[in-house]
């Protein structure tokens, strides 16, 4: 899966341009959601993990930064991102259950993904592999009991070969997470348990770097501070950006701020 | 069942593969397994949806996984993941749902299971175990594992007439031979009948059927069976499950779709989401006229 190359800003303004095209030409929203994980997501899939590893994308929302991840390391072509949304696509609007070797299971009902990425997890150590599992939720999922479900058993089970990544962006369906149900700042609820935490800027792609390097004795969760919308200013911690698609207009500004940068 | 599931689950534990999930139950039951098992033996706590999917992923690894709990706490909590995470990857994830039914009587209604299998069945790729006997465990546990197809398995309390000898497993089997009506039972229900069918004169004593597995797509009805629905005057289906979406209505559409009339249909089925008092499955099967009994009377009109 890795390329092993250290992407460059070039990357990281190519995949978002490639994202922002691909929700215009399918007329499909939940853009900002995309663009707070989209960095990350790079980063996880050219430089972290190997052959035998698994990413759990829990936040299936995000299907779209995930499919352009896919893209970026060559694992989808041009074609199949044509499809995306449409009809007999294989790309769906949140991850599909068949058909994507590299996405192992259909999310989109948020508090899923921890505790498959759990299972995984403690299948590999079970069957003596040595691969890792990296899960990446969204801040509001955190308001799902079954993902606290899937923290206590991941943490009681010493998983060291999991990463959870929490996207913190701020948002969710109606509303910030703070006005609807806050836990803010979510890392203090998190610190409770027997993990080893890291609250980094999710838009840094050294900070990244280091949080996902080296062993870790415990758990991780890395909390991603990141911004809806990231990288197109008339979309940054927007609430429409969490579901509105673009009209041609705002495509091709948006295509050019980034090109400016 | 308990003891036979356990004894059948130690035996098959000799698989390195074999991963056990209990939702913090087994007290008193388990602990033969938890001991030959190690660190295969996983209580997820009380935690079910976690459970689930966590089972769901260790299978998709080709891990041999069984999940245990009391059935609601197996099928209704955590359907979602069921939905999701092991039916929609057709994971061969195997559920152990324990006191299906009123199994678990005066526990009141958070704890009986009258809604499982027709809600499972909704659902792509399952299939379902409804075993009769205490004896039938060792087959049921041997087909179950064998299975790559989801699984649920409604455990009980086999119910058989003082010396009876337990006819060998099969999905289908008749249990009491008359020229009277047609019954099918489902799971132990069905034993709980022979004493009184077996009491009647042979011209008016029921055929009665025991069904262990569904859906009736997966384990046809046998010819036998379909001979005697078509020359009885009457059918009738008698289970431990809430009326809309319950074997009987499995059954006639089944029928129905190949062209099988039935001429009259009783259907005894489980009611106790209305009612206001509690007490043993006995109890409760009367409240819903499931007894040997108030079958005796649905079929005097037969």
């Amino acid at each position: 899966m890795k390329t092993r190359t250290t992407l460059a800003f070039n990357d990281f303004s190519n995949a978002r341009k490639r994202l922002l095209q691909m929700h215009f030409e399918s007329g499909v929203g939940h853009i900002g959601g995309n663009l707070s994980a989209l960095d990350a997501m790079l980063i996880v899939f050219h430089e972290y993990l190997g052959a035998k590893d698994k990413f759990i994308l829990s936040k299936g929302h995000s299907a779209g930064a995930l499919y352009i991840a896919l893209w970026s390391v060559g694992r989808l072509q041009d074609q199949d991102l044509k499809l995306f949304h449409k009809d007999n696509t294989l790309l769906a609007g949140h991850p599909p259950a068949k058909g994507i070797t590299d996405i192992p299971f259909a999310t989109g009902s948020l508090g899923h993904g921890l505790s498959l990425a759990a299972g995984t997890a403690l299948g590999f150590k079970l069957k003596d592999n040595d691969a890792k599992v990296i899960c990446m939720t969204s801040d509001g999922e955190w308001q799902e009991g079954a993902t606290w479900e899937a923290l206590i058993f991941a943490s009681h089970h010493q998983l060291t070969n999991l990463t959870v990544l929490v996207d913190h962006n701020n948002f969710q369906g109606f509303g910030s997470t703070a006005d609807v149900a806050s836990m803010s700042p979510l890392w203090d609820r998190l610190k409770g348990f027997d993990v080893d935490l890291q609250v980094i800027d999710g838009h840094d792609p050294d900070a990244i770097r280091t949080a996902l390097s080296g062993e870790r004795p415990r758990l991780r969760i890395i909390m991603l501070r990141t911004v809806k919308g990231r990288g197109v200013s008339f979309m940054e911690n927007r609430m429409d950006s969490h579901y509105l698609p673009l009209t041609e207009d705002k495509f091709l500004k948006a295509i050019k701020e980034i090109d400016s940068l | 069942m308990r003891k036979q599931l356990c004894d059948a689950l130690v035996a098959r534990s000799k698989n390195p593969e074999m991963v056990f999930l209990t939702g913090d139950l087994g007290f008193m039951a388990l602990e033969p397994l938890q001991a030959v098992m190690g660190s295969r033996f996983i209580n997820a706590g009380v935690a079910e949806q976690n459970m689930i999917s966590v089972a769901a992923a260790l299978a998709q690894q080709d891990l041999e996984v069984w999940v245990y709990s009391i059935a609601p706490f197996v099928y209704a909590r955590p359907f979602e993941q069921i939905r999701n995470d092991i039916t929609f990857h057709n994971l061969p994830v195997k559920l152990i749902g324990n006191g299906g039914g009123y199994g678990y009587g005066v526990m009141g209604p958070t704890h009986h299971a009258i809604d499982d299998y027709g809600v499972l069945l909704t659902l792509p790729n399952i299939s379902v175990y409804t075993p009769v006997f205490d004896e039938d465990m060792d087959a049921v546990i041997a087909r179950a594992g064998s299975s790559s197809h989801p699984v649920y398995i409604r455990m009980g309390r086999g119910e058989p007439p003082k010396g009876y000898v337990v006819p060998t497993y099969a999905p289908w089997r008749q249990l009491t031979h008359g020229n009277g009506p047609v019954v099918i039972a489902v799971g132990p229900l069905a034993g709980t009948y022979i004493e009184a069918f077996e009491r009647l004169l042979v011209e008016r004593r029921p055929n009665l059927w025991a069904v262990s597995e569904l859906p009736i797509e997966q384990s046809p009805l046998p010819d036998e069976l379909l001979a005697q629905i078509e020359a009885s005057p009457s059918l009738c289906v008698a289970e431990e499950h809430v009326r809309c979406g319950g074997f009987g209505s499995q059954l006639l559409l089944h029928l129905a779709d190949r062209g099988t009339a039935v001429r009259r249909f009783h259907h005894l089925y489980a009611r106790a989401h209305h009612f206001e008092r509690y007490g043993s499955q006995t109890f409760l099967r009367r409240q819903s006229a499931l007894d040997a009994d108030s079958m005796l009377v649905a079929l005097e009109g037969a």
